[in-house]
């Protein structure tokens, strides 16, 4: 264990309020009962009855759940494969241009992903007449795109770790290549898939700037709608929602490592 | 093999009129421009247990692995029980192997690893439970079927490891470093085991090793590897007696070697003129060569006899002085400088307590040995 | 452990074409929403505005069955150079980006070393508190801020309550306020790789260092530092490159004139629906910044290997 001084942890302190001032800020400005943030009005709840009134919203977060859902289902097929084909294939003709391919999207701006995937749905309808216009299909095609990335890195990682000689064995006892995999690698791998899921699905939810691209009239996900309207500036019912997310994710999160914090102790003991 | 084997007087085990179990034939593998096993000829017997001795990057693992099917030879081909496995995957030979390691599938319990191999084999769940339980017993792990890999010692890994392989009834067993992994004590007694087991069953095992006392222990012939070839192949004793050349004599057991120059051959006996060792040195077996030629000598530390006196011998005796010694318990290694200069290594039993025949640092001594003792090697 | 699934592989050829159908896939997957984008983006770019839908001009002029005129031009590119708004912006993109990197990784450091100083078993409860930010919602975070920093928002209203200032101080749409949007977002992407590095650094080597007679400040700059290396970079490109693209940060905090190259990108698409243009600027972006941080990864990831 390393040891540093008192410089280090009050160091650490203050970078921790200030990631975290901000959001309680938010969280406790949604029980203002005032539309002004410098003004306390007293505690209400009537921002959350609004934002359960505003049908544009719920929609939006409706359509950002669905659309994350399948392009992480989507991300964690795609990224398992390919992490897969880099750890355990050796090399093959092409290799080297896939693992340039797999990890460019970590440094491609957003903006210009989303622009050209944009300027490659008009070119491919006009060519093959698919995708029609710009829906939520074309968003998740997008979103699994760039999310494959991580998830890719997830598994390559966790591959690396893990013994290839476990998958030898299992092959040695008479399982088939494929057969291996699904008794093996996929169980040692399980784990590694729920969190590149969770993050593709976070990725995906959060995303303004891509889905701004690539999503038609009436597909506008949850961070657009949030965008216009932040815009304009301070907007209360944005805080509930912010607030009700917030509380969702730390839960589980903090759900999450105590849990692994508890079996390390274990382990530890 | 080549011809400085055939030149052994002691025959290889086996006999040589049945047809072998496995037949490895030309296998050269290279990775990229990495000869990593250059040419290997080698039959093996049924029921036979024989180790592969090398040093790491000899490509004792790579043969291994060959057999095993994880990788394909370049050229040459293996034959299992009369059968071509060139192209035959891992999953479809009659071949199991025990890995160094010995990949346990963490997230099984012991009897599902022990069960794993035949539910790929399509075997009825009633005798997948009856073998299974019938092999855990024998590696004396029946108590532990329930058990995760991780809650287990390492002793107890390797056996249910060796049971995973063997519950399969494989033709050959592979065993790649099986006891590597353990300590000493534990090691030894594993050894025995492992003997037994194989007695028992009558499988063919070939066992992948770095360990030369392993080998001996183990072995009913062995081979030894070095730069992707072969060196040498047969009985351990023929090995440590007989070894081909300066590498197998040093890599098995310790030695000290002396260069000669050939002064009289007769199919009997043979006779060195040997300056490092400052004295005439007489050898029990014929050797074909010419006189006049330097051939190289093998002489075996324990086979060397310390002396305060000068023995009656005009041969095979060299006076020294006491260099080093270190007491091992049950014998004491000496180091011995010779009068002309060269350093020797001798050990002698502690058998009894008394003090009359402790050579110290800085005595005079007579290190002297027979006829028999002293071996010229081939190459 | 690679290469074993090949050699198996090898020979037979129906265990081939599953080998190839699996490479296949994400390779395929890869080529055309990843790869064949960018022919578009660069074949765009040299095109006209137009008034249509697509809103550009065909490259491709069919006259008659025979004869096809190209029309490439590259008023686009001209106009970046000429323009000085786009070079500004590149530039300004690059400094801000620069300048929070270097925060984030004074602020992300002590918080790294904070962690790692923890017991083994309570590291995970606090890596968790620093990405809890990250698991949530970027937009509502940066937007957190627009409450906080508005002239009427809560850091003037507390600075005037204790009288330290007597005027609201101008702090949204400010470069102040980008600056601060940045490092806080992107922070979390800063502590993690420093994290992963100097977890595995062994603090006997610290002990050695102090043994040595090098005191704490010393063996930071001479041990520890050298050692984080490599998570320093990995992280300060972690936040340097998708900062230089920003787009939520400037369009919410910053001012009107705050030039940033991803906001110049979004505006010349959405707002003067100038495709061409907006192309134009992508590809320069690529070539500029994200060609060189991707020979630099590969130069990074084969020293790595090779070491």
């Amino acid at each position: 264990m390393l040891r540093t001084g008192r410089f280090v942890s009050i160091m650490a302190v203050a970078g921790l309020l200030f990631l975290y001032i901000p959001i309680l800020l938010m969280m406790v400005l949604s029980f203002n009962a005032s539309r002004l943030v410098s003004v306390w009005g007293g505690f209400s709840l009537k921002w959350y009855g609004e934002l359960f009134a505003n049908d544009q919203l719920l929609g939006a977060a409706w359509l950002s759940v669905k659309v994350a859902a399948v392009s992480a289902t989507l991300t964690v097929v795609l990224g398992t494969l390919a992490g897969y084909v880099l750890t355990r294939f050796g090399p093959f003709r092409g290799r080297a241009m896939m693992a340039g391919m797999v990890t460019a999207p970590l440094v491609m701006p957003e903006v210009i992903t989303g622009l050209s995937l944009l300027l490659l749905f008009v070119a491919m309808e006009d060519f093959i007449g698919w995708p029609q216009g710009r829906s939520p299909t074309t968003i998740i095609i997008a979103h699994a795109t760039f999310c494959m990335a991580y998830v890719t890195i997830i598994v390559q990682s966790r591959l690396a770790q893990m013994d290839g000689v476990l998958e030898e064995a299992a092959q040695d006892l008479g399982a088939r290549p494929w057969r291996a995999f699904v008794d093996v690698t996929l169980p040692m791998l399980a784990p590694a898939l729920v969190s590149g899921w969770l993050l593709a699905f976070t990725l995906s939810f959060d995303d303004l700037v891509i889905a701004s691209f690539v999503s038609g009239p009436g597909s506008s996900t949850l961070p657009m709608v949030i965008f216009s309207k932040v815009r304009l500036g301070v907007s209360p019912d944005v805080n509930a929602l912010a607030t009700l997310l917030i509380g969702f994710v730390g839960a589980c999160v903090f759900i999450y490592s105590w849990r692994v914090g508890r079996r390390a102790r274990q382990r530890d003991a | 093999m080549s011809s400085a084997i055939e030149t052994q007087p002691v025959g290889t085990a086996g006999g040589a009129d049945a047809a072998p179990f496995v037949r490895i034939e030309g296998i050269t593998k290279r990775f990229g421009a990495i000869v990593a096993v250059n040419r290997i000829d080698l039959d093996i017997q049924r029921s036979e247990l024989f180790c592969l001795l090398g040093g790491s990057g000899s490509g004792k693992s790579t043969l291994l692995r060959m057999l095993a099917g994880f990788e394909q030879p370049s050229e040459g081909r293996i034959l299992i029980d009369g059968q071509d496995m060139t192209g035959v995957p891992a999953y479809e030979r009659p071949v199991n192997m025990m890995f160094q390691s010995y990949a346990l599938f963490p997230h099984m319990s012991v009897s599902d690893n022990v069960a794993y191999g035949l539910r790929r084999g399509g075997v009825p769940r009633a005798e997948i439970r009856k073998r299974v339980a019938d092999m855990l017993d024998m590696v004396k792990m029946g108590d532990y079927a329930q058990r995760r890999p991780h809650q287990l010692s390492g002793g107890q890994r390797q056996r249910v490891a060796l049971a995973r392989a063997l519950v399969k009834q494989p033709k050959l067993l592979l065993l790649d470093e099986p006891l590597g992994a353990l300590d000493k004590k534990l090691r030894e007694e594993t050894q025995f085991e492992l003997m037994k087991i194989q007695a028992q069953l009558g499988t063919t095992f070939i066992v992948v090793t770095h360990d030369q006392d392993e080998a001996m222990t183990l072995a009913s012939r062995m081979g030894v590897m070095r730069d992707g070839r072969l060196v040498q192949v047969g009985g351990p004793r023929d090995l440590y007696e007989f070894p081909a050349d300066r590498y197998v004599a040093q890599f098995i057991g310790a030695v000290n070697l002396f260069d000669g120059v050939l002064i009289e051959d007769e199919p009997g006996h043979a006779r060195m003129r040997c300056e490092e060792a400052g004295c005439v040195i007489h050898v029990g077996h014929g050797v074909t060569g010419t006189l006049g030629q330097t051939v190289h000598l093998a002489i075996r530390p324990e086979k060397i006899n310390l002396a305060h006196d000068r023995p009656a011998q005009d041969e095979n005796v060299t006076p020294g002085t006491i260099d080093e010694v270190a007491y091992l318990g049950n014998l004491s290694v000496y180091q011995v400088r010779l009068d002309t200069g060269r350093l020797i290594h001798v050990t002698l039993p502690n058998l009894d307590r008394h003090e009359g025949n402790v050579f110290e640092i800085g005595n005079r001594v007579y290190c002297s040995w027979g006829p028999a003792s002293a071996v010229v090697l081939p190459a | 452990m690679s290469g074993q699934g090949a050699s198996a592989a090898e020979g037979r050829p129906k265990r081939r074409l599953g080998r190839n159908s699996v490479i296949a896939l994400p390779y395929a997957w890869l080529l055309l929403f990843f790869l064949l984008p960018f022919a578009f983006v660069l074949k765009i770019s040299l095109a006209e505005a137009d008034i249509a839908i697509p809103p550009y001009t065909a490259l491709l002029d069919w006259i008659d069955n025979t004869t096809v005129a190209i029309q490439l031009t590259f008023a686009k590119y001209q106009l970046l150079l000429e323009d000085r708004l786009y070079l500004a912006a590149y530039l300004n993109s690059v400094k801000i980006a620069a300048i929070a990197t270097g925060l984030c990784l004074l602020i992300g450091f002590p918080i790294a070393l904070f962690i790692v100083s923890r017991p083994v078993h309570a590291r995970i409860f606090w890596l968790a508190v620093v990405m809890l930010p990250f698991w949530t919602s970027l937009l509502l975070r940066v937007y957190a801020w627009v409450g906080i920093l508005q002239s009427n928002g809560l850091l003037n209203t507390l600075l005037l309550d204790l009288g330290l200032i007597h005027q609201p101080l101008v702090l949204l749409h400010t470069d102040l306020a980008v600056y601060i949007g940045i490092v806080y977002s992107y922070l979390p992407f800063m502590v993690l790789p420093l994290y992963a590095a100097l977890e595995k650094l062994d603090a006997t080597l610290l002990e050695a260092s102090a043994d040595l007679g090098a005191r704490p400040a010393v063996t930071f700059a001479t041990v520890t530092l050298p050692l984080a290396l490599p998570g320093v970079i990995a992280g300060c490109l972690l936040v340097f490159v998708p900062a230089v693209g920003e787009f939520v940060i400037p369009a919410l905090l910053g001012a009107p004139d705050t030039l940033m190259i991803g906001r110049v990108l979004w505006d010349e698409f959405f707002a003067n629906r100038d495709w061409p243009m907006a192309s134009a600027v992508a590809i320069v972006m690529l070539v500029a910044l994200v060609a060189p941080v991707m020979v630099f990864r590969a130069r990074e990831t084969r020293k790595a290997d090779g070491a």
